[in-house]
């Protein structure tokens, strides 16, 4: 952290937010439990990098991504944004601050409205925050169709004469229309073919390149992660366990979660399949997660210990970039 | 003698839009106790090949119109229907994508082992019961009694996906047919169970057919994988010379453009230009032309067969990438 401190503030800070979601058990009952989707994470993000979340489903980064963006209001904790506080911001400075964030969904299949146009849809932002006049508007979403890749003329086409890949270098599109200081993109690619993946990482890199925003990348695939990223935060079951950047995590990982995930993820070359066996168990629930780490009934190296409380986040080692944190008591001896 | 044969299958679908070749002109073996990767894009063709194995695909509007698939030597395609459950489920069974849709959601575990211990072994009672336990438990179920009880939406996905393995291993099948079986699941999820399809199939000597979009699965599970593309066989090799030295473009292309361990963002990922092509009117000649770096006019014109190099490893293109391209 401290390397962070000395240079500009950062263009995120989240400290110890939280989001929970109250369950109702029958009929008649009240609110009986609460799932702890997020639950007290803090980060910075650097203007200009990509941070990404990473985890498996259930970990609560989508749920954090839109708690980002304010498609969700926080249950606690202070969000800064270039240094203001919008945890708590509602109605114009709500409306103002989403003009600067921007989001890219999974699935590209249903997050465009099928009864517009594609240069409505990307017209639409410019319109609902008055940015220009119509004639002005349409030159824009021209520029834009340009900049992803699309041919100016299909303006006047439908979602659904697209494919998957075209249909996300829209979205893309969308999210570029207001200059955005930050894009939140949640597993911009899971949903697209091999061949096309490659196709839409390529032009998120470019047009980062070309207007210097910021990307919170959200996946749980490694191998596009550590293409990507500056740096890392691992979550799991609502909790960041383990941060840094991209070496730390890469080279380096320290907590026993972050190695069993890298460890997992399918390697595509026969010459390195190994006898690794895989861990145990399965994902706890966020209702009600076990004591001490949420980690540990799956864990090769618990002790008693990991039982009794919540590990902090602490410096990972020595090897280290000072900003390389997990969330592990036995981090220094595995 | 290989344990399976597709010969030449042509599978098409009638839709609004015109007949879509979903799988035009198919052939590869499997061999036993091998393990066959079937490695593509959505809408290659390579669910459609499986279920015509099968012979489970919905007519109308889909229909096999032409070739054949051979089980131990016996022409499948030709055969009764009244004969297939013979085959299907018992010899040859499947498991989904999504384990949601294959289970039954109003019967408990219990039903669904009952079913197919009485139809197929007659097994009832205590007898049965106790076979069910042991099934779930070479599964990988933790508390397999409990689990008997259990309706399947109280199942976790990679549970369900254990406890469908557990049913299609039930009646000791030759060949398994696991259509994308880890596509739903979490990777710490998925290499659990692909690690038990391995190890099951170790046990039982059984060869799988797994059909996957996902070259790092195949990688870690297949021993041999055919590539398809645009419903026809663009590569079939062992995975260690597929990995090494594809021959095929598309196959290629495709490999390159994986990100991998140390690749960073300052060096773009190399990748193949355009989309696939709609299976309604294909382009005539190789259906990769559009889209492949090597392609000549003859590519244009002629369809390439597949063919085997000298090491018998077989690609459908006019200029692999293993031979000089002469002009």
């Amino acid at each position: 952290m401290s390397a962070a401190e000395g240079s500009a503030p950062p263009l995120l800070d989240a400290r110890g937010l939280v989001k929970h979601y109250p369950v109702r058990g029958g009929f008649f009952s009240r609110q009986s439990a609460v799932v702890r989707a997020v639950d007290g994470v803090s980060f910075r993000v650097r203007r200009g990098e990509t941070f990404s979340l990473v985890g498996e489903s259930g970990c609560g980064k989508s749920t954090l991504g839109r708690v980002l963006v304010r498609l969700e209001d926080p249950t606690d904790g202070v969000l800064r944004f270039g240094g203001i506080d919008t945890a708590k911001f509602s109605g114009r400075e709500l409306f103002r601050y989403r003009s600067k964030i921007q989001m890219i969904f999974q699935d590209p299949y249903s997050s465009l409205n099928p009864r517009m146009t594609i240069g409505e849809v990307i017209r639409e932002p410019l319109e609902i925050h008055r940015i220009g006049r119509r004639r002005q508007q349409e030159e824009r979403v021209e520029q834009l169709l340009r900049e992803v890749g699309l041919s100016p003329d299909m303006m006047e086409r439908y979602p659904h004469e697209f494919s998957g890949g075209q249909r996300q270098r829209i979205g893309i599109a969308r999210a570029l229309a207001l200059d955005p200081e930050l894009i939140v993109a949640d597993e911009p690619l899971s949903a697209l073919d091999v061949s096309v993946q490659a196709q839409v990482i390529n032009l998120m890199v470019h047009l980062q390149r070309e207007h210097h925003f910021t990307y919170v990348f959200i996946s749980h695939d490694l191998m596009v992660v550590e293409y990507l990223s500056d740096r890392i935060a691992i979550m799991y079951l609502g909790k960041i366990v383990e941060t840094g950047t991209r070496e730390d995590i890469f080279e380096r990982p320290a907590h026993p979660y972050t190695r069993a995930l890298i460890a997992s993820s399918p390697v595509p070359d026969p010459a390195q399949r190994g006898e690794v066996q895989p861990i145990k168990g399965e994902i706890p629930s966020p209702i009600n997660p076990p004591a001490g780490c949420a980690f540990h009934p799956r864990c090769l190296f618990a002790i008693d210990d990991c039982r009794k409380a919540v590990p902090p986040l602490e410096p990972a080692g020595r090897e280290s970039s000072p900003e390389h944190l997990a969330a592990c008591i036995r981090k220094h001896e595995i | 003698m290989p344990l399976l044969e597709v010969n030449n299958l042509r599978t098409v679908f009638h839709t609004e839009g015109g007949t879509v070749r979903a799988v035009d002109g198919v052939s590869f073996a499997v061999e036993p106790g091998k393990v066959l990767g079937i490695v593509g894009e959505s809408g290659c063709g390579k669910s459609v090949t499986a279920l015509s194995i099968m012979r489970l695909v919905p007519d109308p509007p889909g229909r096999i119109v032409g070739g054949e698939v051979f089980w131990k030597g016996t022409g499948l395609l030709k055969l009764p229907p009244k004969k297939m459950p013979s085959i299907r489920g018992r010899e040859i069974a499947m498991i989904f994508q999504d384990p949601m849709t294959s289970l039954n959601p109003v019967f408990t575990i219990w039903k669904h082992l009952q079913e197919v211990l009485w139809k197929r072994f007659r097994l009832k009672g205590e007898p049965a019961k106790k076979r069910a336990m042991q099934a779930l438990s070479e599964a990988g179920i933790p508390d397999p009694e409990s689990r008997l009880a259990a309706y399947p939406h109280e199942l976790s996905g990679g549970m369900k996906q254990r406890i469908m393995i557990a049913l299609a291993l039930l009646c000791e099948p030759d060949l398994l047919i696991a259509d994308e079986p880890t596509t739903a699941l979490d990777v710490t999820i998925q290499k659990q169970i692909l690690y038990l399809m391995r190890e099951m199939q170790e046990r039982t000597g059984m060869a799988i057919v797994l059909i996957t979009h996902n070259l790092g699965v195949v990688a870690e599970t297949c021993d041999d994988v055919v590539v398809m593309y645009a419903g026809k066989v663009a590569e079939q090799s062992t995975v260690h010379d597929l990995f090494a030295r594809p021959r095929h473009p598309y196959t290629h292309g495709l490999l390159r453009s994986l990100p991998h361990k140390g690749l960073t963002r300052e060096k773009a990922l190399p990748m193949i230009e355009g989309t696939v092509p709609s299976l309604v009117a294909p382009p005539p000649g190789c259906r990769f032309t559009p889209r492949c770096f090597r392609a000549e006019e003859r590519c244009t014109r002629e369809e390439p067969q597949l063919l085997a190099n000298a090491a018998g490893r077989k690609a459908a293109c006019h200029f692999p990438l293993d031979e000089e391209k002469q002009t």
